[in-house]
């Protein structure tokens, strides 16, 4: 690291446990105070024009090239879209149940990865810890049972992934009009042995997550945090929904701003801003306009958001975590843990009603009937709101894909995030650490961004923090594999 | 407990970095008894519960360089602490194998020489095709036992 006595920029990459690769630029002025912060993504998006051309049904397998972290998250939402296609939007009893299976199962392992392995050592040994003791290895020296859970819960959703899609990564389960298995005794039977003890495990991270956030809410409280508007899916009776359900936006009072919003009609809710120095978009809410528009996805969000959950130790949860504001949204940032770990036990809950239900077991697979040529299919991926946006041409070939990911939707919320950690943590600091570079990190890990999803990008994925001083001079660079 | 988990990863849409998954494939039909074959894109960190749930793993890979047609050797623990979701060693999942679940798995890697990785497409080059065949050939009937024995002969991977 190089110092410099006027301004000064710095740059994080590669923003380290995260999913993709991303930088940081931080710009101090002669006074050592933060100017500027911003979050970059420089990976090139190029996957919306890939899959023109291509046959329609091959849209749920191809897409989950996207990522290799939540390939799950766009099989669905394109088997989704790609059900109205072939006139079965309306699936079997079993065909939907499999497709919440599968969701639940990429929830759950998702979830378990990002908590655990991802951010769980910021919380166990604090954000300036030593870095050789801050990451899953030290997790798993100093608190094993937490390690293996971790990895058991994992494991746990990845074989339901499997069970359900075929593979646990970039499966086929889900196809226009239906899915192309069920699910059989012999799995049902293998996944009930274990589903308490997952249950169990998941309130465990539930109430680590939430002991943190309560003796920690001081600090934690103006960490990276903004009153942000939030977006998410809601069933027609309001109750929490990642599959189906409209779309419901609410502003930082918890006033609607719009609710049971028309999927097909998403682009008459939001446009996307683009900006120069980031290949990732800026979507916003066209009623509130550019500056006051834009709005938060996720867990926090779908908790804020919903009026209640349908199984009853999530429902005790939320309504401990939505009491603490006394009903109006929760705007700590890092209060997305806690809210995550809500999901977590949501979805394993979930997973055991579901595995005791028979028509899990049924032979009706497929829909089909009367179709369309332009789809929409939104669903709410671990990260946030999923929109996968299509217009199919008389030869059944994608004419038109506009993927908006749920990394995109937090974007003005990450670099406000980061832009505020920098002024709190980074300014007139008298030496620029790792551990008060990792502050910036951890606001953006707590949003568990995939930045590989946001740009649709192709290839490896590292994240960078750079310096510069106010001449624009590049004078510290950190580079994080 | 499987007696030997094959864990072939690779990215089968980036031509011969799909050799992993093109030998799983290969050797998950027909598997004797024991032995279980696992394809995946890349090794995530909850494969340490399968490695420490089995006596051996092999892990198989393409390589961008080294030996032809393969490589095999016995893999070492790895404590590093470097870790992504995207990358895994093998060598950090036998270690979190044994601090975790106090697990003595051996571990081997065979590592298949690939040619062309810059590109998109679900096919491999002639010589990747070559050299998968010949992985095959070998690994084959060590998966009745042998596998230790074996180790050394084909040098030592990078």
């Amino acid at each position: 690291m190089t110092t410099s006595t006027q301004n000064r920029r710095i740059v994080i990459e590669p923003v380290t446990r995260v999913e993709g690769h991303g930088k940081v630029t931080i710009l101090l002025d002669e006074e050592r105070k933060v100017q500027q912060a911003r979050l970059h993504i420089v990976e090139f998006r190029g996957f919306e024009r890939f899959i023109q051309g291509r046959p329609f049904w091959e849209v749920p397998v191809l897409v989950q090239r996207l990522c290799g972290i939540c390939p799950v998250s766009h099989h669905l939402a394109a088997a989704k879209a790609m059900d109205r296609i072939v006139g079965g939007a309306e699936l079997t009893p079993t065909a939907h149940k499999m497709r919440l299976l599968m969701h639940h199962g990429q929830f759950l392992q998702s979830h378990a990865l990002h908590f655990f392995h991802l951010c769980s050592p910021d919380l166990l040994f604090g954000f300036d810890a030593d870095v050789e003791v801050r990451n899953v290895l030290g997790v798993a020296a100093n608190f094993p049972d937490l390690a293996r859970q971790g990895i058991r819960l994992r494991q746990y959703g990845q074989e339901i992934i499997q069970a359900t899609a075929g593979k646990k990564i970039h499966g086929t389960g889900a196809v226009p009009g239906g899915v192309n298995k069920n699910l059989s005794i012999v799995e049902r039977d293998t996944f009930l042995a274990s589903i308490d003890q997952i249950v169990e495990w998941g309130q465990g991270a539930l109430k680590l997550a939430r002991d943190y956030t309560l003796e920690n809410l001081e600090m934690l409280a103006p960490f990276g945090s903004w009153e942000t508007s939030h977006l998410s899916l809601v069933r027609p009776d309001g109750a929490y929904d990642i599959y189906d359900g409209g779309l419901r936006a609410r502003n930082p009072q918890g006033e609607t701003i719009f609710d049971h919003g028309d999927n097909q009609r998403y682009h008459e809710f939001f446009t996307e801003e683009v900006r120069s120095w980031s290949y990732m978009k800026f979507p916003f809410i066209k009623s509130l306009g550019r500056e006051k528009g834009w709005y938060r996805v996720g867990p926090l969000a779908r908790v804020n958001n919903c009026d209640y959950f349908d199984t009853p130790l999530a429902e005790a949860a939320r309504r401990e975590f939505m009491g603490l504001t006394d009903g109006v949204p929760n705007q700590v940032t890092m209060a997305y843990h806690w809210a995550r770990m809500i999901e977590l036990v949501h979805s394993a809950e979930t997973i055991r009603k579901l595995l005791h239900d028979d028509d899990l077991q049924g032979e009706d697979l497929m829909v089909k009937g009367e179709g369309v040529r332009e789809t929409v299919g939104i669903i709410e991926a671990p990260r946030g709101t999923l929109f996968h946006h299509y217009r199919i041409n008389a030869d059944d070939q994608v004419e038109m894909a506009n993927l908006i990911v749920s990394t995109t939707s937090n974007n003005e919320a990450m670099n406000r995030a980061v832009e505020k950690v920098a002024r709190d943590h980074l300014s007139e600091v008298p030496e620029l650490t790792e551990g008060l570079l990792n502050h910036v990190e951890v606001a953006i890990r707590a949003y568990d961004p995939c930045l590989s999803c946001a740009t649709h990008a192709m290839g490896q994925m590292p994240l960078h923090v750079e310096l510069f001083d106010h001449e624009g001079e590049l004078v510290d660079r950190r580079i994080k594999e | 407990m499987a007696k030997i988990l094959l864990l072939c990863y690779g990215n089968p849409g980036r031509l011969d970095d799909g050799l992993g998954p093109a030998l799983g494939v290969l050797l998950e039909e027909g598997a004797p008894p024991g032995v279980q074959v696992e394809i995946n894109y890349q090794l995530t960190v909850e494969d340490a519960g399968a490695v420490a749930d089995s006596q051996a793993v092999v892990f198989v890979d393409a390589a961008v360089q080294g030996p032809e047609p393969f490589s095999f050797a016995r893999v070492g623990e790895r404590d590093g602490a470097n870790f992504s979701s995207h990358s895994v060693e093998p060598g950090q999942l036998l270690y979190l194998g044994r601090t975790l679940f106090g697990a003595a798995t051996a571990g081997f890697a065979l590592a298949i020489r690939g040619y062309q990785f810059g590109a998109f497409g679900e096919v491999l080059s002639e010589g990747a095709r070559r050299n998968l065949e010949a992985a095959r050939v070998f690994i084959q009937p060590l998966l009745n036992g042998g596998l230790e024995a074996a180790a050394p002969k084909h040098g030592v991977l990078s």
